[in-house]
């Protein structure tokens, strides 16, 4: 066991890197926050329209992401990869692809958290703000979504642990992300598969608890400073 | 190419897509069968009056929901198999191996969270009623079977059919190892006819049919059995 990651370390945390692309755990880290990062403005605009007053915005983007919520992630990034080309004309890479894949499905659930964030503003702000001369999108952008946003923040945090997650299907379409180097070290060593997909396990396991924990005591702090 | 759906709609391919259909559905069934009793067993051990099994059923529940589910099945299929004396293994290739791992990571991931939503639902019934079992005579196991269970079940149904729904999606990812459900059925259409767009079609169809369907009963239920304040 020991000898195995003395070994591998360095290939199971950042794949080729200096002589190749990155990869390995440093390159699933790298996708989730940047699909994290870009998910967040396409979920808070789907999800602002969610809310809207006005149907012809309300009721596709309802529908858009019923439907994104509804199928596999898998089944996004298989359209991703077969329309993505399509779409932009030249080939997309694997870490391309499973990025917008990412982001498209990070973005429908994202919509869900920005709106339930939303409806947890009591409805006296926003009467509030009208009676103080704000309009819609005024309120919305002074008043409302920077409290709703302040309340999500334990949520986004366990997006991100799901985002963390969800990379691992970038190994079906060959992302050299830490699940694929694990396999790839499994290949070489061929006898040692038990100990090598458990080290994997638990690597995703510290990254994630240690995260979803930063999330408990985030919400833990929230809590009491809205309570005084 | 043009877009041909009838390709999809009869003949061979059809019949692949339709078997990976049934095979979805089937490992989906089988492991809400096997997660859900496993589930209510876990959150009941994380509520259980001895430190040690509440610590047992917290790392049961931590170390399997802060791990991928693709790590699980990978970990299932090539690792498990091979700690096994050599008759037991064997005996599980003579099998159906694939779906054999599929199924029981999926239910261990499954489990992990139904517990979860099923503790939530105990600790919803206020615990004035649990000593008040307690205080007419009733064990453990007792109050929560005959008192706290049937009520927490009321506000639980929504959460565990949301957890069935991630469920259906879930098992997808089986295609990783080689379970031949419907995503693996549509990546052998499309190499076998280069007809990407229609088997994904297809498949879409069928897995926003299927979580529709689910989404209408949770619907259904929180209409017929609205979760009372107790």
């Amino acid at each position: 066991m020991l000898e195995l990651i003395d070994t591998y370390w360095l290939y199971f945390l950042v794949g080729q890197y200096p002589q190749g692309p990155l990869g390995g755990l440093a390159l699933t880290v790298l996708l989730a926050s940047l699909a994290l990062v870009l998910a967040l403005p396409v979920g808070i605009a789907l999800g602002l329209a969610r809310v809207s007053p006005w149907r012809c915005l309300r009721w596709p983007v309802t529908a858009l992401v019923s439907t994104v919520r509804g199928l596999p992630l898998l089944m996004v990034v298989f359209w991703a990869y077969f329309l993505l080309p399509s779409v932009t004309g030249h080939k997309t890479d694997q870490f391309g692809t499973m990025l917008v894949a990412l982001i498209i499905f990070d973005g429908a659930y994202i919509a869900e958290i920005v709106r339930a964030g939303i409806r947890g503003v009591p409805r006296g702000q926003v009467e509030g703000a009208y009676s103080l001369g704000f309009g819609y999108l005024g309120a919305m952008r002074c008043i409302v979504l920077p409290q709703a946003l302040r309340n999500m923040l334990p949520s986004l945090v366990n997006q991100f642990v799901a985002t963390i997650k969800e990379t691992s299907l970038g190994y079906i379409i060959g992302l050299t992300e830490v699940a694929f180097v694990a396999t790839q070290i499994n290949t070489q060593v061929f006898t040692k598969a038990a100990e090598i997909y458990a080290v994997l396990a638990l690597t995703y396991f510290l990254l994630c608890f240690g995260l979803s924990r930063c999330a408990y005591a985030l919400e833990r702090h929230l809590h009491r400073a809205r309570g005084t | 190419m043009r877009f041909d759906l009838a390709l999809v709609l009869a003949g061979q391919y059809h019949d692949w897509l339709l078997a990976g259909l049934k095979l979805s559905l089937q490992v989906a069934g089988v492991t809400l069968a096997l997660a859900l009793p496993l589930g209510v067993a876990v959150a009941l051990l994380r509520l259980a009056p001895a430190a040690p099994l509440r610590a047992l059923a917290w790392c049961y529940v931590e170390g399997i929901r802060n791990v991928p589910l693709l790590a699980h099945l990978l970990f299932w299929y090539f690792g498990a198999p091979e700690l096994l004396p050599e008759a037991a293994k064997q005996w599980l290739h003579a099998g159906d191996v694939e779906v054999a791992s599929a199924v029981v990571a999926l239910t261990l991931y499954t489990s992990a969270y139904m517990a979860e939503d099923v503790r939530s639902g105990i600790r919803a019934v206020p615990g004035q009623q649990f000593h008040a079992a307690l205080a007419l005579g009733f064990r453990f196991l007792q109050a929560m079977r005959l008192v706290i269970l049937p009520q927490a079940l009321r506000v639980t149904v929504p959460p565990l059919l949301s957890r069935t729904l991630s469920l259906w999606k879930d098992t997808s990812i089986a295609t990783v190892i080689g379970v031949g459900e419907m995503m693996y059925q549509a990546a052998r259409v499309e190499s076998a006819s280069f007809r990407s767009f229609e088997a994904f079609a297809f498949v879409t169809s069928a897995y926003l049919l299927v979580s529709l369907l689910i989404t209408a009963v949770a619907a259904g239920v929180q209409h017929r059995w609205p979760p009372r304040p107790a």
